[in-house]
C-alpha cells in the first residue's frame, strides 16, 4: 500500500522554484492570449476564480507579468484594479521576474529564536543581498518564508527547494557561493 | 422591505429606527454626532478609520457605529472617557502618517481631518510623524493626486469602482505600504479614468483635488494684451453660495454676472446660452433621426465629457449612436471666437475664453480632439471649478454677498430654461424634447406639461414614455456611470434580437445627480445636498420668461445672422464632433 | 458504492492487513520529508526483497509528531521507533524485523513525551498512508459518514456536536454545534450554502494543520461532508495556503479519491445528499485565516475584512450563508459521530473538551506536534512532553496563540489547559502554537518579532491597526536599539488599547497582546533598555528568569 504520489512533491517545489523565469514581457499580445487560452479555458466559468488563474500563471512562469494580467482581464472580464490589487496584497505573488536561484530563509518563531535572524544578516552584509529582491546578476532572489514547517530542524534556509536545517550563517555563505561558481 | 421598528437607547435617549438602520443614523436622530472620516452617505459604510467606535452595553466589545444595525433592547454609549480617549488616539495615529502641510494644502480650512483634529483638540505631536515620499499624479491635467495625504478611507476607491464602474483607482499592497492609485504602476492619464473627479468630491483630505488653473486665469486677466471672456456652466450658479455661507440651491446668477465683471472679464456669457444652442442642434439630430431614419436610434446624449470618454473607451459600440452635437462649453468657445469676434472686431487670437464648470473633466474636454479648436484656436482656454472660481472671489477682495446684481452680456448671454436645466440629471432629455415636440408637432408643450416630471429626480434609471403629437417616444435617463449598463445592455439585446430599441432617447451624466453633483462643486455633497442644488435649478427655469431654446430670441438671431440653419455646413464645422474607440489603458 | 459496499471493502481490506506481519512506517511529513525521508520507501523496498522477507511491508505515513528528532521510522505493529534515520541505516532497520538487534538508532518510546499524549485528532497520523484511500476506510474511516447518512437526521447530527462540547479549534473556541446550528437555521435564496475548511495556518511556527492535512486528509473531508450534511450545504471549500504544497496535493489526491468512490458528488453514498469541495489557494496572507477576509479572498479579492454583522453564516461567499471551520475542528467531527458525544465530553475540562494538538517548538527538548487532552498543565507540556529546555537553560516563558497571544511564565505553569484558563492568564489558545522561551531569550526582541509580523501581515483596510502597529513597532525599534526613552512605555500602551478598541478585526484587535503580555511580566527587559542601553539589557535579561 505505498501511497500513489507522496514522492514527487518536493521535485514540482523545485521545479516552481528554480524554472528558468525569463522575462515573459516581451511577448506579442497574440502570444500571450495564445499562452493564457489554458487558462481562460480552465477558469472561465469557476466563480471567484481569479486567485487561482494567478496561481497557475505564476506557476508556470515564475512570476505575473503586466502584460498577462491585462490579457487575463479582458478574457476573464476582470477589471485590471481588481487584479493588481490582488496581486499587490498577496505576498506569494511576484511581479517581477525571479533569480536562478531562490533562497527563502525561514523566520517562523522557533527558526527566529534560533539564529535565523544572524542568517539573514551575513546574507545581506556579506554578499549584499536585499529581502524581496533579485540580484544585480539575476543569479539569486532573497525572501524570508514564515514558516516551512521544519521547526524541528531550525534555523531552516531553503535553498533552490531544499530544506538545508540547522543552518549556520557559515554553512549559508559556503553553499551560496558554490552556486556563484 | 423592512418595516419592522427597532426601539434602543443611544446615550439614554430613546430611539426608534427602521430595522437594518446603522447606529451612526440612528444617533443622528437623536441629535448626536458620532465622528467618522471614512463613512460617506453616498456609499456603504467600510469600517476603515475606526473612529465611530461606540458601547453597547454587555459586551467588551467596541463596535463600529457605521457598520453595526441597530438592534432591539440595544443600550449604546456614544461618548465616555474611554471612547473619547480611543478616538483621539486613533486620530493621532492618522495624523502621524499625513503629512503636517495643512497651509499649503488643497483643502485648507475645508478638510474633514483638519476640522476633527482641531475639534479634539490636538495640540502636539505625540507620535513621530512617518510618511512615506510618494510623487504626486499630475498625469491627466485635471485631477492631482497627492498619495502621502491619503487616509486609506476607500471613498475616492469606491465612488470610482461602484458609484462610476471606472476601476481607475485601487488600493495596491498591504499594511502600512497600502496605497491609493491607480491600478497597476501606471498614471491616472493612462488608467480608464474619466475625470468626473467624484473621488475628489468624496475625498475627506487633499490627497485628491482639481488642478489648480486659477493662475493662469489670473495671467490672463493681468495680460493687457487679452481680450478676456467668460462663461458660466448652468450648475455653478446654484452651488456657489456654498462656499460663501448662503443655502445650496441659492440662485446667483446675477451676482456671478456682477463678480466675474469686477475680475476683469471684459464680456461675461452663460452656458445656458450654448445649452439652447447644443438643444438646437441636438433635439434637431433627433428629430432627423426618429422621423427619417429611426434604425438609427437611439440618439444618446454627449455633452458631459466624463460620459463620451467612458463610452469611447468601454462602450465603442455606441459611437454611431452619439450626437455629434459638441456640449455647451465647446459650443460657445467656437461661437465667442468666431462670431463674437468678428461682430466686434476682435481677433480672435487675442481672446481669451474662461470656462466656470462644475467639472474637473471639461479641463480634459478642451483638447480631446482637433474638433475643440474648430475656430483655428482652442475654443476655450482655459476651465476652472466651482471651487477654484470661489477662490479667485474671495482673492480679489470682492464682497460676494453685498454685490448688486448684473446682467450678463448680450448675444451671447440671453438664455431660456431649458438651458439652465442642463445642470441636472434629465435636463438635457427636458429641454430636448420640448424643442422636439415643438418640431414635430409645430407647438410648444402646454403650461404644465412643459415640466416632465418623469425625467427629473435622483433615481439612477429614470425611464419613460412621452407622448409627441402621434408618436410616443420611448427615453431613459441615467446618472452615476454604473447605472448605464443597464441602459445600453437592453439596447444591445434587443439589437441581438433584431427589435425595436427599447429607447428613442437616451440620456446620460457621468456624476450622480448630473452636474450640480460634479466633481468640481463645493465639498459635501449628499443626495440631500443634491436635492437642494437641483431644487435650485428648476426654480430658475421657471423664473424664465422662455422655457423652451428654440424661443430663446438670441438663439434666432445667431441663426438668422451667422449659422443658418440647425445642422448647417457652418453648424458642422463649428458646433459638432467626433467620437472614437479608444483603448482602456494607455499602457 | 452503497454503505454495504462500503462495509464490504472494509472488511476484506482488514482481512488483507491482517496477512502483513509487520510494516515499517516511514514519516513523509513535511520535516522528515525535507531530509528526503521518501528516498527510503524503495530504499527498504529493495532491501526487504534482498533479505527475502515476504511478509513485511513498508509505506509511506504522515508526520507522527517527533519531528525534531526525523527523519522518522517505526517497524508496526511492534512500535519501535527509529529516529535521525539515514540511507545508511536502512540496512540493519529491516534486518530488525526479524529482532532486534542494531539499536542504535532505536528510540525510547517509553517517556513522557508518549505516555502523556492522548490521540484521537492524530490517531491516523504516523499510521496510515495518507495517500491511500483505502487505507483510510481500512482504519474505520468514513464509517460516520455511513452512520450520519443511515441513521441520523441533520438536527441528531447537530445535536450530537453540541453535546460532545466541541469548541472551534482556530481560535476563539466558539462552540461548533451552536455554530452548527445557526448555519442551519440560515435561509438562503436559491438554497445555496458553503461549508468552509479554514487550512490557512499562518502562524509563524504553527504546523498543526498542515501536518493534519498532511497526514490525515480524508479525516477533514469525512467532517466537512458530515457538517455538509447537518446544515444543508452541498458545497465546500478547503482554503489552503499556497505555501502548503504537499497539503494541497494531498487533499486534491483525497478529494479525487472520495469522488471515485462516490463519497464525494451527487448522492452520496446512494442517499439523497450531494455534496462536492473544490480546493481554493492562499497566497501569502496571514489575515486570511479570519472569517470575512478568508471570505473575499475565496471570492477572487483582497483579503480585507469585513465588519461583522453580518456574520458568515448568515451572509457570507458571494452573501451566502457561509460556515468556516478550522482543519482540526473537522478532524474531530468522525470520532464525535463514532463513539458519541458524551465520550468527547468525558474528555478535558468542565468548559473545554476533548484533546488539543499544540505544534511545540523553540528552546525546547522535543520540538515537534503534540495532542494533549484539555486541562494537561502548561507544566506536564513543557516539562514532561517537552523534556524541558534545550540544554538543561532556565526556563523563562512559554508563549501560545501566535503572534495574538500573550507569555506566560514559570508562576502560572501549573494552570491546566483550558480557552478560559489561557484567557486568564492574558494569553489565547490560537490555533495550538506552543514556543518556549529561556533564560537567554530577551523578550523585547521576542516581542518585535511578533509585531512585525502582524505589521507585515496587517491588510491595511482600518488605520488603528495599519498606523498603530506601525508605530508601535517603530517605538520597540528604537528602544531595541537602546534610544529608547521613558515616555515610550505609557505611548506603548496608550497605542495597544486604542488597537484593541477600535481595530475592525481579531488581527488588529489582538496584535498588541504580546506587547502588553511582556510588558506586564518583563517590563524590566523594557526598562532595562530604556535605563541602561542595549549592552545592559542584554546581560540583565540572561542574568534573571
Amino acid at each position: 500500500m505505498v501511497g500513489e504520489g507522496s514522492d514527487s512533491v518536493f521535485g514540482k517545489i523545485l521545479t516552481i522554484m528554480t524554472s528558468e523565469t525569463l522575462d515573459q514581457g516581451q511577448m506579442s499580445c497574440e502570444e500571450i492570449r495564445k499562452n493564457i487560452q489554458k487558462y481562460v479555458d480552465k477558469w472561465r466559468n469557476v466563480e471567484g476564480s481569479l486567485i487561482m488563474v494567478l496561481h497557475d500563471i505564476q506557476e508556470d512562469i515564475g512570476y505575473v507579468p503586466r502584460e498577462w494580467a491585462m490579457e487575463i482581464g479582458k478574457a476573464l472580464d476582470i477589471k485590471l484594479a481588481r487584479i493588481y490589487e490582488v496581486l499587490t496584497f498577496y505576498h506569494y505573488f511576484k511581479l517581477k521576474p525571479q533569480g536562478k536561484h531562490s533562497i527563502h530563509v525561514c523566520t517562523g518563531t522557533a527558526c527566529h529564536i534560533k539564529g535565523a535572524p544572524a542568517i539573514l544578516e551575513i546574507l545581506k552584509t556579506q554578499l549584499g543581498f536585499n529581502v524581496g529582491e533579485t540580484t544585480a546578476d539575476r543569479l539569486f532572489n532573497l525572501d524570508v518564508v514564515r514558516c516551512v514547517g521544519a521547526c524541528g530542524l531550525a534555523p531552516a534556509v531553503v535553498i533552490d527547494g531544499e530544506v538545508n536545517g540547522k543552518s549556520t550563517p557559515e554553512k549559508i555563505i559556503e553553499k551560496v557561493k558554490s552556486l556563484q561558481s | 422591505m423592512n418595516t419592522e421598528i427597532i426601539k434602543a437607547t443611544i446615550n439614554g435617549t430613546p430611539v426608534e429606527v427602521p430595522a437594518g438602520t446603522k447606529i451612526l443614523e440612528a444617533a443622528r436622530k437623536v441629535h448626536i454626532k458620532i465622528p467618522t472620516l471614512c463613512k460617506h452617505q453616498d456609499l456603504l459604510p467600510s469600517g476603515g478609520c475606526g473612529l465611530c467606535i461606540v458601547r453597547v452595553k454587555g459586551s467588551p466589545k467596541m463596535f463600529r457605529a457605521c457598520t453595526t444595525p441597530l438592534e432591539n433592547g440595544m443600550d449604546i454609549t456614544t461618548h465616555d472617557a474611554e471612547i473619547v480617549e480611543t478616538r483621539k488616539t486613533v486620530l493621532e495615529l492618522i495624523l502621524s502618517n499625513h503629512p503636517d502641510e495643512c497651509l499649503t494644502c488643497g483643502r485648507n480650512t475645508n478638510c474633514e481631518l483638519q476640522r476633527l483634529s482641531a475639534e479634539f483638540g490636538i495640540r502636539d505631536d505625540k507620535i513621530k510623524r512617518y510618511v512615506p515620499d510618494l510623487p504626486k499624479d499630475a498625469s491627466t491635467g485635471s485631477i492631482i493626486i497627492d498619495a502621502r495625504k491619503c487616509i486609506k478611507c476607500g471613498r475616492c476607491v469606491q465612488v470610482c469602482q461602484e458609484i462610476q464602474n471606472v476601476w481607475a483607482l485601487s488600493f495596491l499592497h498591504r499594511g502600512i505600504n497600502t496605497k491609493m492609485a491607480p491600478c497597476g504602476d501606471i498614471s491616472l492619464a493612462e488608467s480608464p479614468c474619466i475625470r468626473c473627479g467624484q473621488c475628489a468630491a468624496h475625498c475627506p483630505t487633499g490627497a485628491i483635488v482639481e488642478k489648480d488653473d486659477v493662475p493662469a486665469v489670473w495671467d490672463a486677466l493681468h495680460n493687457p494684451e487679452k481680450f478676456c471672456t467668460v462663461q458660466i456652466a448652468p450648475a455653478v450658479r446654484v452651488s456657489l453660495g456654498e462656499e460663501f455661507g448662503l443655502p445650496p440651491g441659492t440662485d446667483l446668477t446675477k451676482k456671478i454676472y456682477a463678480a466675474l465683471r469686477r475680475l476683469g472679464f471684459k464680456a461675461i456669457f452663460d452656458s445656458n446660452f450654448s445649452a439652447d444652442l447644443t438643444i438646437m442642434e441636438e433635439a434637431s439630430e433627433f428629430v432627423d433621426r426618429f422621423t427619417k431614419n429611426p434604425s438609427s436610434l437611439p440618439l444618446v446624449t454627449s455633452c458631459c465629457p466624463s460620459w463620451t470618454d467612458f463610452m469611447e473607451k468601454m462602450h465603442p459600440d455606441f459611437i454611431d449612436h452619439f450626437s455629434s452635437a459638441k456640449s455647451p462649453q465647446q459650443m460657445m468657445g467656437a461661437m465667442v471666437k468666431t462670431y463674437f469676434a468678428q461682430k466686434n472686431n476682435i481677433d480672435p487670437a487675442k481672446i481669451f475664453q474662461l470656462s466656470i464648470m462644475p467639472c474637473t473633466a471639461k479641463k480634459f474636454e478642451l483638447e480631446r480632439c482637433k474638433e475643440m479648436k474648430s475656430s483655428g484656436y482652442p475654443d476655450v482656454d482655459c476651465s476652472i471649478t466651482t471651487r477654484e472660481f470661489a477662490r479667485m472671489i474671495k482673492q480679489s477682495g470682492i464682497d460676494f454677498d453685498s454685490i448688486p446684481e448684473e446682467k450678463a452680456d448680450s448675444i451671447l448671454g440671453e438664455h431660456s430654461g431649458a438651458g439652465v436645466i442642463f445642470g441636472t440629471t434629465g435636463g438635457v432629455m427636458e429641454a430636448a424634447l420640448r424643442t422636439a415636440y415643438n418640431v414635430i408637432t409645430g407647438k410648444n408643450l402646454e403650461k404644465e406639461a412643459i415640466d416632465i416630471q418623469s425625467v427629473r429626480g435622483l433615481d439612477g434609471v429614470k425611464e419613460a414614455t412621452i407622448g409627441v403629437g402621434n408618436f410616443n417616444v420611448r427615453v431613459a435617463v441615467a446618472h452615476g456611470l454604473a447605472n448605464v449598463e443597464y441602459i445600453l445592455d437592453k439596447v444591445r439585446e434587443a439589437k441581438q434580437q433584431g427589435k425595436e430599441s427599447p429607447y428613442h432617447f437616451i440620456e446620460v451624466m457621468a456624476c450622480p445627480g448630473g452636474c450640480i453633483g460634479g466633481g468640481g462643486q463645493p465639498y459635501g455633497v449628499t443626495d440631500n445636498l443634491r436635492q437642494k442644488r437641483m431644487a435650485g435649478i428648476y426654480q430658475c427655469d421657471r423664473n424664465c420668461p422662455v422655457r423652451c431654446s428654440h424661443d430663446n430670441p438670441e438663439i434666432k438671431k445667431i441663426y438668422a445672422d451667422f449659422l443658418g440653419s440647425p445642422r448647417s455646413e457652418k453648424a458642422h464645422e463649428l458646433l459638432h464632433t467626433h467620437y472614437q474607440s479608444r483603448p482602456i489603458y494607455q499602457r | 458504492m452503497t454503505p454495504s459496499e462500503l462495509n464490504q471493502l472494509r472488511d476484506s481490506l482488514k482481512a488483507a492487513h491482517k496477512n502483513v506481519k509487520k510494516c515499517l512506517h516511514v514519516c513523509v511529513g513535511s520535516g522528515c520529508l525535507s531530509s528526503k525521508s521518501e528516498t527510503f520507501i524503495p530504499a527498504i523496498q529493495k532491501e526487504i526483497q534482498a533479505q527475502g522477507l515476504k511478509e513485511y511491508t513498508v509505506k509511506g505515513v504522515g508526520c507522527r509528531g517527533l519531528c525534531a528528532a526525523g527523519p522518522l521510522v517505526s517497524s508496526e505493529p511492534d512500535g519501535t521507533l527509529y529516529h535521525e534515520v539515514t540511507e545508511a541505516d536502512v540496512k540493519g532497520i529491516v534486518e530488525n524485523l526479524n529482532g532486534i538487534k542494531n539499536n542504535e538508532k532505536v528510540y525510547n518510546t517509553d517517556t513522557p513525551f508518549f505516555k502523556k499524549q492522548k490521540k484521537i485528532v492524530l490517531e491516523n497520523a504516523g499510521e496510515i498512508d495518507p495517500c491511500s484511500i483505502d487505507e483510510y476506510i481500512c482504519a474505520d474511516g468514513y464509517t460516520a459518514l455511513t452512520k450520519v447518512l443511515t441513521s441520523m437526521n441533520p438536527q441528531q447530527v447537530i445535536d450530537t456536536i453540541s453535546t460532545s462540547g466541541l469548541r472551534g479549534r482556530g481560535g476563539a473556541g466558539f462552540p461548533t454545534g451552536r455554530k452548527w446550528g445557526m448555519m442551519a437555521k440560515s435561509v438562503s435564496k436559491d438554497g445555496k450554502k458553503f461549508v468552509v475548511c479554514n487550512g490557512d495556518e499562518g502562524d509563524p511556527g504553527a504546523f498543526m494543520d498542515r501536518s493534519m492535512m498532511e497526514a490525515d486528509p480524508h479525516r477533514i473531508l469525512e467532517g466537512m461532508i458530515i457538517a455538509g450534511y447537518a446544515v444543508g450545504s452541498d458545497q465546500g471549500f478547503v482554503y489552503v495556503r499556497a505555501e502548503y504544497p504537499l497539503a494541497v496535493k494531498r487533499f486534491q489526491l483525497a478529494i479525487e479519491k472520495a469522488r471515485e468512490k462516490n463519497l464525494l458528488g451527487k448522492n452520496i453514498l446512494g442517499s439523497s445528499f450531494s455534496f462536492d469541495i473544490e480546493i481554493r489557494l492562499g497566497a501569502g496572507a496571514f489575515v486570511c485565516g479570519e472569517e470575512t477576509a478568508l471570505i473575499a479572498s475565496i471570492e477572487g479579492k483582497r483579503g480585507s475584512p469585513s465588519p461583522r454583522p453580518p456574520f458568515p453564516t448568515t451572509s457570507g461567499i458571494w452573501g451566502k450563508p457561509t460556515m468556516i471551520n478550522n482543519v482540526e475542528t473537522f478532524a474531530n467531527v468522525a470520532p464525535i459521530i463514532n463513539r458519541g458525544g458524551d465520550w468527547f465530553a468525558s474528555i478535558g475540562t468542565d468548559k473545554s473538551k476533548g484533546t488539543k494538538v499544540f505544534a511545540l517548538t523553540g528552546h525546547v527538548t522535543n520540538s515537534g506536534l503534540i495532542e494533549v487532552p484539555m486541562g494537561t498543565t502548561l507544566r506536564e507540556i513543557v516539562f514532561d512532553i517537552g523534556g524541558g529546555c534545550l540544554n538543561g537553560k532556565k526556563f523563562k516563558a512559554v508563549q501560545t496563540g501566535g503572534p495574538s497571544g500573550g507569555f506566560i511564565t514559570e508562576k502560572d505553569l501549573d494552570t491546566p489547559i483550558s480557552y478560559e484558563n489561557l484567557q486568564n492568564l492574558g494569553s489565547i489558545m490560537g490555533s495550538g502554537g506552543m514556543v518556549v522561551l529561556d533564560e537567554d531569550d530577551c523578550m523585547v526582541d521576542i516581542t518585535r518579532f511578533y509585531l512585525r509580523f502582524c505589521v507585515d501581515e496587517s491588510c491595511g483596510k482600518c488605520a488603528p491597526c495599519r498606523i498603530g502597529g506601525y508605530q508601535l513597532l517603530q517605538i520597540l525599534e528604537n528602544i531595541l536599539r537602546g534610544r529608547g526613552t521613558p515616555e515610550d512605555l505609557p505611548q506603548l500602551k496608550q497605542i495597544c488599547h486604542a488597537m484593541q478598541k477600535a481595530s475592525l478585526c481579531g488581527l488588529g484587535q489582538t496584535a498588541p497582546n504580546p506587547v502588553l503580555s511582556t510588558m506586564k511580566n518583563f517590563e524590566d527587559e523594557y526598562k532595562a533598555y530604556i535605563e541602561g542601553g542595549v549592552k545592559y539589557a542584554r546581560q540583565k535579561s540572561k542574568g534573571k528568569s
